[in-house]
């Protein structure tokens, strides 16, 4: 080989490792982006409640003036939906359809915590945007909300025949979360099989 | 009626940015002058659109306007007025807006002051700010419009959390997106300089003024929200290495590092390929923080309400402008021509170690902020990362950083006298050994590693002292010529010792208020006396009081020394109503030695109340130290080469930067 072409192969070698190093930046960063786009349908707040599979927390609450009365008793027979809402809660408004619409095809009983609400105003929205719950209990100081695990509102749980909570939902249900959680889950409450949740 | 016209100039923007971001690339490309002369009227008509959309906006907020979702959901006709209208960006909606505002704010000072720019240059930095606007544009008008109305309208609002309603943070976010979108400018640089595959010394001057700009703005903006978290979350702490916080210091230690390496590719024309990088990477790190907080990808305190469709959307325009950006850059920066060579030890050694210690840090950052995910991702374990992990990865990182700014400005270009350099900043060691030994001898508590950092920052200190004394011969040469000296020193260089000192300020305070800090926590009641750090503490009982939305509880402290009065420290505990919540208003009286802390909580039902006392070291000697920065990258901004790039001379971009952050 003569000496020109050995310097033109070095030469080459060198372009060749420049573009590589110049490279690397975008290799890496396909990895973060990938990384990133399977954290999209991760979900770091739903820290796994240690409430799951055990029974309901006790409670002792007032009515909402005008409507039932949530007991601890009423959730012992069949399978229910527990939602924590509250009438200052933007993200509720977003879910509230969707839990109108449960009730309305009797899916299942569905009960409310009025969550550190101020009652008129509680009341107010219910009668403006229409009342799913068959029985409210008024949690105004947050404290059953704090034996329930409760880090925001609005919450959604899942107890089944046994008055044991089963599923865990944090934030507002969509669709979504309907089709894919929460209806599995229910039908796999009332058969008694263990819910995937 | 102003809702919707904002609404229509915000969609008429978006069309402009589609031209703006094709037309004068394509010129450019061609040599088309018709299509280059475009992109400054649509950069200027840009910022008038944008402006009336958020004027429209602001309209809306400030009239309290509950026919508006996005003004429902986040006001309250009650609210005071300043915090009506920092509604307008305390929320992800508005915010956007305020984002792309300051885009186009930026965008538009390019068009008017970068006169001297060659005009096929400018058209293709204009295109590029224009395409990312595009991005945001079409994120906010078909995600997250905050134009929308509300029908039938309530009788009133939701309310902004409580916690934003504070006239620190107020101006958080504005600095913090000065700073952020600031960035964009340089990425627009650099993608062009990547286009015309020519980076030059003059690029890098051109560059610099906007980067220091925005690098001051994210500065200030950064330690407004440690300020705030220090007053207003009642525990004291000013940093927290929260995701979101960490999402704001990562492109501020790549801006720093950029700021630094594009010196280099100024006075030496080398490290051309890196700084491209950085530019482009600095900017990518602003947008993965606009990621992070809106997608709901890592749980913060920060993190807005989240959907998937947004993130997706926001993560897919993230990937283009990133991934295309560094094709872009694999592509054409082997290319680049390599500039001048130099020793280890030189001027251009010094900056090299700082990009290698900074980029490093911002490396250990983006590893602990998205490990989590990583993990999730990989295992599904959840786990977080906290300050351990940051103290002991970033704080050794800081340490030779810091140690190496006192050394770096006194080399010289090329190659360096390092034992020469040393010599003459014996003083500043005798200083930092010192001030050592007399922390060792006062300081009989607090980790032993406090004392040696005090020493280190009293090296930076007196090391960028040293230096400017070095300038101007003081004490060498007759103090009429040092004088003389001084009036002739560039603005950078007064610029960059501040700066400097102020780091070595700041590395005080953050020793000072995480080493020697004392607390105390218990149930006081009226008349009752607590002693903390030699202040004595006499609890004067609380009382109910009534804000403006919000009832509190107001309790105070008599503070003496040595029987000597100091002052009445008065806390209150507020409880808001719309949405429900509880913040605290720590009483804090600064004292030359550090700050006196006192916050009232609940009220413990015998007469009592749960309180918290602290005594903090020199902790305002972090955000001073900050300020100082800022001052000294705005003296730099103000020197007139910094200005004066080529024959044509020009006015300050800074004053856009600046006048926007007065808005």
């Amino acid at each position: 080989m003569s000496n020109v072409s050995r310097s033109a192969a070095a030469a080459g070698w060198l372009r060749l490792r420049c573009i590589l190093w110049a490279l690397v930046p975008l290799v890496l960063f396909a990895a973060v982006g990938g990384f990133l786009y399977q954290g999209l349908y991760l979900k770091p707040r739903e820290l796994p409640s240690a409430l799951l599979g055990r029974p309901a927390p006790a409670f002792d609450l007032p009515p909402l003036p005008g409507k039932q009365q949530f007991r601890h008793a009423d959730l012992k027979g069949e399978v229910s939906l527990v939602n924590i809402f509250a009438s200052w809660c933007a993200a509720c408004r977003v879910e509230h359809p969707l839990l109108m619409r449960l009730a309305e095809d009797k899916v299942l009983p569905v009960y409310g915590f009025n969550y550190k609400d101020d009652s008129e105003a509680a009341l107010g929205w219910l009668k403006r945007f229409g009342d799913p719950y068959g029985r409210i209990a008024v949690d105004r100081t947050g404290r059953t909300g704090i034996d329930w695990g409760v880090y925001g509102v609005p919450e959604s749980f899942l107890v089944d025949r046994e008055g044991r909570i089963v599923c865990k939902h944090i934030g507002p249900v969509m669709e979504r979360d309907l089709a894919e959680k929460l209806r599995p889950a229910i039908a796999a409450a009332r058969a008694g099989q263990p819910v995937k949740c | 009626m102003w809702v919707e016209v904002g609404h229509f100039a915000f969609a008429m923007a978006l069309v402009v940015a589609l031209v703006q971001g094709t037309l004068p690339l394509l010129g450019a490309h061609r040599g088309d002058a018709g299509l280059i002369a475009l992109a400054r009227p649509a950069a200027v008509l840009q910022l008038v659109l944008v402006a009336v959309a958020f004027a429209g906006l602001t309209q809306a907020y400030v009239t309290s306007d509950f026919s508006v979702l996005n003004v429902v959901n986040n006001s309250h006709s009650a609210k005071p007025m300043l915090y009506k209208i920092s509604g307008v960006w305390g929320n992800h909606e508005g915010s956007l807006v305020l984002w792309v505002l300051i885009l186009a704010l930026f965008g538009a000072g390019v068009a008017l002051f970068g006169r001297n720019l060659p005009p096929a240059f400018r058209a293709r930095v204009l295109a590029v700010q224009a395409l990312i606007a595009v991005g945001f544009l079409a994120f906010s008008l078909f995600t997250s419009n905050p134009f929308l109305r509300a029908l039938p309208p309530p009788a009133d609002g939701n309310g902004l959390n409580p916690l934003l309603q504070d006239p620190g943070l107020a101006f958080h976010p504005p600095f913090l997106y000065l700073g952020y979108v600031g960035f964009s400018i340089a990425y627009s640089f650099a993608v062009a300089a990547l286009l015309e595959g020519r980076v030059d010394a003059a690029w890098a001057r051109w560059v610099r003024p906007w980067t220091l700009a925005a690098w001051c703005a994210l500065t200030v903006g950064i330690a407004l929200g440690s300020w705030w978290a220090y007053y207003e979350l009642g525990w004291g702490g000013w940093w927290f290495w929260d995701p979101v916080e960490n999402a704001s210091f990562m492109p501020w230690l790549s801006g720093t590092a950029l700021l630094h390496s594009a010196i280099v590719v100024e006075k030496r024309d080398t490290l051309k390929s890196w700084t491209i990088l950085l530019a482009i990477l600095t900017f990518s790190l602003s947008l993965l923080g606009t990621f992070l907080v809106r997608s709901g990808v890592l749980t913060s305190v920060h993190a807005f309400a989240t959907d998937p469709t947004r993130g997706v959307f926001i993560l897919a325009f993230f990937v283009l402008v990133v991934a295309g950006s560094l094709a872009l850059y694999a592509w054409r920066a082997p290319a680049l021509k390599p500039g001048g060579l130099f020793q280890p030890v030189s001027r251009e050694g010094a900056l090299v170690l700082n990009n290698l210690l900074l980029a490093t840090a911002c490396g250990t950052v983006f590893l602990g902020t998205l490990y989590p995910l990583f993990l999730d991702a990989l295992t599904g374990d959840k786990v977080s990362v906290g300050p351990p992990f940051f103290n002991l990865t970033f704080g050794p990182l800081m340490v030779p950083l810091i140690a190496a700014m006192a050394v770096g400005p006194m080399l010289s270009w090329k190659r360096a006298d390092l034992a020469g350099a040393l010599a003459r900043l014996k003083f500043a060691f005798a200083a930092a050994l010192l001030a050592t030994l007399a922390a060792a001898a006062l300081a009989h508590r607090g980790p032993w590693l406090a004392i040696p950092l005090l020493g280190l920052g009293v090296w930076a200190i007196t090391g960028s002292l040293v230096e400017l004394a070095e300038r101007l011969k003081l004490f060498r040469a007759p103090l009429s010529d040092s004088l003389s000296r001084a009036g002739h020193l560039p603005r950078a260089a007064w610029g960059m010792s501040l700066a400097h000192a102020g780091m070595g300020v700041m590395l005080l305070g953050v020793v000072g208020a995480s080493a020697w800090q004392q607390e105390q926590l218990q149930v006081m009641r009226p008349g009752q006396q607590a002693t903390l750090a030699g202040y004595s503490f006499t609890f004067r009982g609380a009382r109910p009081v009534q804000g403006p939305n919000y009832s509190a509880i107001e309790g105070s402290f008599q503070v003496t020394r040595d029987g000597r009065e100091v002052g009445l420290l008065v806390s209150q505990s507020r409880t808001f109503r719309n949405p429900p919540m509880q913040t605290s208003e720590a009483a804090i009286r600064p004292r030359p030695s550090g700050d006196l802390y006192a916050v009232i909580g609940e009220p413990a039902g015998d007469g009592g109340y749960a309180t918290r006392l602290y005594h903090k070291p020199l902790v305002h000697w972090i955000w001073g130290g900050a300020m100082i920065m800022v001052l000294g990258g705005l003296l730099s901004l103000s020197d007139r080469r910094l200005r004066v790039g080529s024959p044509v001379r020009r006015r300050a971009p800074a004053g856009v930067a600046l006048a926007g952050a007065g808005d």
